[in-house]
């Protein structure tokens, strides 16, 4: 078996102010090899966004890694100096934001921002990078005339395809995607993942995919994972997560959503009441899933409807 | 956005609050960070700006209070020979007809200080009203007053100065009035703005849907939200009121019977200080104006950083293009 | 609902042009192009459709916050515009209420939560007396099932889905008999949503309040409403009883939603040729497949609405009926860049 791609062990992020310290990220440990497509669900609030940023340590003050190792193909991430760490963002691991169409330059035109990466990074000359703009473009379905708008000419679906283009243009074996479709409207959201489906066959990075919305992995992830409050509650083959969730937590996730067909019934929430507290180490169900075990003593249900 | 600042950040913060022992939720809250006035005041002294900036303010303030104390008679009555440079017996020296400077400098704060700070609290009023109409009272009240307000922006400032206390009768009131009527439209447009801002969120509408009336919505919903500005705002226009004061005065255009910071200047060029060197008589009032100056910019400054946390200096020394640290012991292991 | 109940409310053309720019270069938006809507007693409607698709506006103009440009509405009977033309009454204000999309910007942060609650009641003279005030409180709080201590905190201190339960409490307070909900749990964590649609169903339900649920999720309009209309660039284009318009769309833009649900259990992949004639129909409609069987006669001007059938209420805009050119740029794109796309 192949050596994986990242490889995160018991990672912790604390912030630390003068109020309190809160632990964002509790003992994380998850991995993924080359080619695959790693789903991170959870709701707001639960480290997942922390988690995406501290693998390519964006993390700003008062934010700490106090603990655990991110290890990518073989080099340890954490140890990386600020000069090898430019080195590593964006040619070995590149990083879709969340509303990241709204970060594009107002006052550049795509094609500029696009050639900037490649007369920075590699050195290219403006005549070859621009090239390969247009070859960028193509990769998204976006025709190459539009190299000479600006963003605001482009609707929304548009620009996020031209980011997450120019996430690719180094070619990363990696690219982390922290809720890429979640400012679209949601006829765009599905096109917009068939579009990332599309690119990672063709080629082949690998994706650590940040959700809220476990709808939209269906189709994308080989593997999920539900956090909670920091932790990891559930983790298995994306298939079997959707088929057989186990813990209740992701039982809550999945049926949150009412159904198009069948007879109206009422569904019972998850309630503002209940809490998972002191989430125990992920235990193996079978050798592919893993659940962490939770009993009637750590659910608490107020009386909320 | 900084945590600390940001509301959704701190809801994500409040990870599973625990529950009591007969299993109800109780929605613990974060640390309460306490609003309105008294939690500016709290935020302001612990900021080391703002606390250098108000020691050096209260100086000026107890100075002017206790002016017939310190000095009691007329400082204006000669006391001494005449341009004497500091001595033990008069420390800042004399003017050129024979006037103790200390005495003087001393009693100017108490005109100086007053009227600058009327001069803010009338300026930003009048900008409060203006913005706070121009956003809420609809298009065309807006148009109305943007157009006034930039009239009055565009108005060589000087010397409307100069013609407006040239015309009027001298006095006190007339130097206030001056400085009001050429000072309100910067604050005015600041206020205006950040009222349009506020009046385009949601809690706005949600108030007028309530029922509301108009008069209530802007004092009590949108004003409080705009606490920290008006402040500034404030700040900034006792700034301009101790300066234009002064420069009104040593023009002449003031009323050169009272005494002040400005007129002490006016005096120490018309006896000829400046041209016979006599330092002690021109640099007094202009460092008590400068220090003012900066001691209300200092307070400005503690004001934002206090309400904007994203200005404050971290604790530890880093560039924003830092990478995350890792704590001490995993990177040993790393390094293993 | 029998002929002598009026609609609680009614609106008949109603649109609203917004004018952008300065007083040099004007430019018109038509966001809310002439729409008829009806809202029975006790009924609960959802409104569908995108951002851009006007629903907010339409929404804004029955709570008074807009002025529409054109039309008319009635609430229970009455011609609000004609009694009142610039400024909301008081009964008005005490009968119609509204619940805001972020639950982060609809509440004052520089209030605490008993103060949200003590306006309305205080306005609308609903109680007299500190006592009956304080009690009046706990009764609200108590209806959105929040405890008492909540009174004394801060909007920040509260999360998302109690700050909604606030909001809906705020608007219950003056005992509305019209209820507008402008995508109240779309900003919601997904694991809460079900409980605040729960909430306003039964209070509905409980007080014979009328909604308008504002949402772009089918889902959630199939689960709370009993009618459903789906809007697109300011105009309808469907409507009817909630179960049978989504067990038969007819309109290719209901068709386009409804795959665009989100489910995690979904079955079937996402197929973009489909999705692409979808839109291809919607923004450049052919024929009318309604023209046979209708009783109306199809328009390319006027936006005619074809009867599929009366019980259950079934209705489809004509399909030779194209939105106009000064609708709001919606997030459909044009036909041709998906067809580089899914041809190449």
């Amino acid at each position: 078996m192949t050596a994986p791609l990242l490889e995160v062990q018991d990672l912790s992020v604390e912030y630390v102010t003068e109020a309190r310290t809160v632990r964002a990220v509790d003992r994380v440990s998850f991995s993924i090899a080359e080619r695959e497509v790693f789903g991170l669900a959870g709701e707001s609030g639960c480290g997942k966004s922390t988690i995406a940023n501290a693998v390519l340590r964006l993390l700003r003050d008062p934010a700490l890694i106090s603990g655990g190792s991110i290890r990518f193909a073989g080099t340890d991430v954490l140890a990386l100096s600020t000069d090898e760490l430019r080195e590593f963002r964006w040619r070995q691991v590149a990083m879709v934001f969340q509303s990241a169409m709204n970060s594009l330059n107002p006052v550049m035109t795509i094609g500029d921002q696009i050639v900037d990466i490649f007369t920075t990074h590699e050195r290219a000359t403006k005549k070859a990078a621009f090239a390969r703009a247009g070859d960028l473009l193509d990769l998204v379905g976006i025709p190459r005339d539009r190299l000479r708008s600006y963003p605001h000419q482009l609707s929304g679906g548009m620009r996020q395809r031209v980011v997450i283009a120019m996430a690719t243009a180094l070619r990363p074996p990696l690219l982390i995607m922290d809720e890429p479709t979640t400012a679209l409207d949601v006829v765009v959201q599905q096109e917009i993942m068939a579009q990332i489906k599309d690119l990672q066959r063709e080629l082949g990075f690998a994706i650590l995919f940040i959700t809220h919305d476990m709808s939209l992995m269906v189709e994308l992830s080989d593997r999920m994972a539900v956090m909670y409050a920091g932790r990891f509650v559930e983790t298995a083959p994306a298939g079997e997560i959707f088929d057989s969730p186990r813990h209740p937590y992701t039982q809550a996730l999945m049926n949150a959503f009412p159904p198009m067909s069948g007879p109206r019934t009422r569904l019972k929430g998850l309630g503002e009441g209940v809490r998972f507290r002191d989430i125990p180490d992920l235990a193996p169900v079978t050798p592919t899933h893993w659940v962490a075990p939770s009993d009637d003593d750590s659910l608490i249900t107020e009386a909320l409807s | 956005m900084s945590l600390a600042q940001d509301p959704r950040a701190m809801a994500e913060l409040d990870l599973g609050t625990p529950p009591d022992p007969d299993g109800h939720v109780v929605a613990i809250p974060p640390p309460r960070r306490r609003r309105g006035g008294g939690g500016l005041l709290r935020g302001l002294l612990g900021n080391a700006k703002a606390v250098s900036g108000l020691v050096i303010l209260v100086v000026f303030a107890l100075m002017a209070f206790l002016a017939p104390v310190l000095y009691p008679g007329d400082p204006t009555l000669i006391q001494g020979i005449g341009s004497q440079p500091p001595s033990l017996e008069h420390w800042l020296g004399t003017t050129a007809k024979g006037q103790d400077v200390l005495a003087l400098n001393v009693w100017g704060s108490r005109s100086s200080l007053f009227v600058g700070f009327t001069v803010g609290i009338l300026a930003t009023f009048v900008g409060m009203l203006i913005g706070l109409a121009s956003a809420y009272l609809g298009r065309t009240v807006d148009n109305v007053l943007s157009l006034v307000t930039n009239v009055f922006l565009l108005l060589p400032g000087l010397p409307l100065l100069v013609i407006l206390a040239a015309f009027l009768p001298q006095g006190l009131g007339t130097v206030i009035l001056v400085l009001v009527i050429t000072g309100w439209a910067g604050s005015a447009r600041v206020l205006r703005s950040q009222a349009m801002s506020i009046r385009g969120k949601d809690f706005v509408a949600a108030s007028q849907v309530t029922g509301e009336g108009g008069l209530r919505i802007m004092f009590r919903e949108m004003l409080p939200n705009m606490a920290s500005i008006v402040m500034s705002t404030f700040l900034a226009c006792v700034i301009f009121g101790i300066g234009a004061q002064a420069g009104l005065e040593f023009l002449g255009l003031g009323d050169i019977s009272t005494i002040s910071w400005g007129t002490n200047l006016y005096w120490a060029s018309n006896d000829g200080a400046l041209l016979t060197g006599a330092w002690w008589v021109f640099v007094p009032p202009g460092v008590c104006i400068a220090l003012v100056a900066f001691a209300l910019a200092l307070v400005n400054y503690g004001v934002d950083e206090t309400t904007n946390p994203r200005l404050r200096r971290p604790r530890r020394r880093t560039t924003p293009d830092a990478p995350t640290r890792v704590a001490g012991p995993t990177r040993k292991e790393a390094a293993r | 609902m029998t002929a002598s109940e009026t609609p609680v409310l009614s609106t008949r053309g109603l649109e609203k042009t917004f004018t952008i720019g300065g007083a040099f270069s004007r430019s018109h938006v038509r966001a809310l192009g002439g729409v008829d809507l009806d809202i029975a007693h006790g009924e609960i409607v959802a409104l569908v459709g995108e951002s851009g698709s006007g629903k907010s506006t339409l929404a804004r103009c029955i709570a008074r916050l807009e002025q529409p440009s054109g039309g008319t509405f009635l609430f229970e009977g009455q011609d609000i515009m004609a009694t009142s033309k610039r400024r909301a009454t008081r009964e008005y204000r005490s009968a119609v209420q509204m619940i805001f999309q972020d639950p982060f910007g609809s509440l004052n942060p520089v209030h605490r939560i008993g103060h949200f609650l003590e306006r309305p009641l205080r306005i609308h003279g609903a109680a007299a007396g500190r006592a009956e005030m304080e009690r009046a409180k706990l009764r609200l709080l108590e209806k959105v099932g929040l405890p008492a201590e909540m009174l004394e905190r801060y909007p920040h201190e509260l999360s998302g889905g109690q700050r909604q339960r606030i909001a809906i409490a705020r608007a219950l307070a003056v005992n509305p008999r019209l209820m507008l909900a402008d995508e109240p749990t779309s900003m919601l964590d997904v694991s809460v949503r079900i409980g605040v649609l729960n909430l306003m169903r039964s209070l509905c339900e409980e007080q014979g309040i009328s909604m308008l649920y504002i949402t772009h999720d089918l889902a959630s309009a199939r689960y709370l409403a009993d009618r459903i209309v789906v809007m697109f660039a300011g105009e309808f284009v469907e409507g009817g009883d909630a179960m049978e318009l989504l067990a038969n769309p007819a309109h290719p833009y209901t068709r386009l939603l409804i795959s665009a649900v989100p489910d995690p259990k979904r079955t079937e992949p996402f197929d973009p040729v489909e999705r692409a004639l979808l839109r291809r129909e919607v923004l450049t409609p052919t024929g009318c497949p309604w023209a046979e069987t209708a009783a109306e006669p199809c328009s390319d001007e006027v936006a005619v609405f074809h009867r599929l059938s009366e019980q259950p209420e079934h209705w489809v805009r004509c399909g030779r009926y194209a939105p106009s050119a000064d609708a709001p740029g919606t997030s459909l794109e044009l036909p041709e860049d998906d067809e580089e796309t899914r041809t190449a």
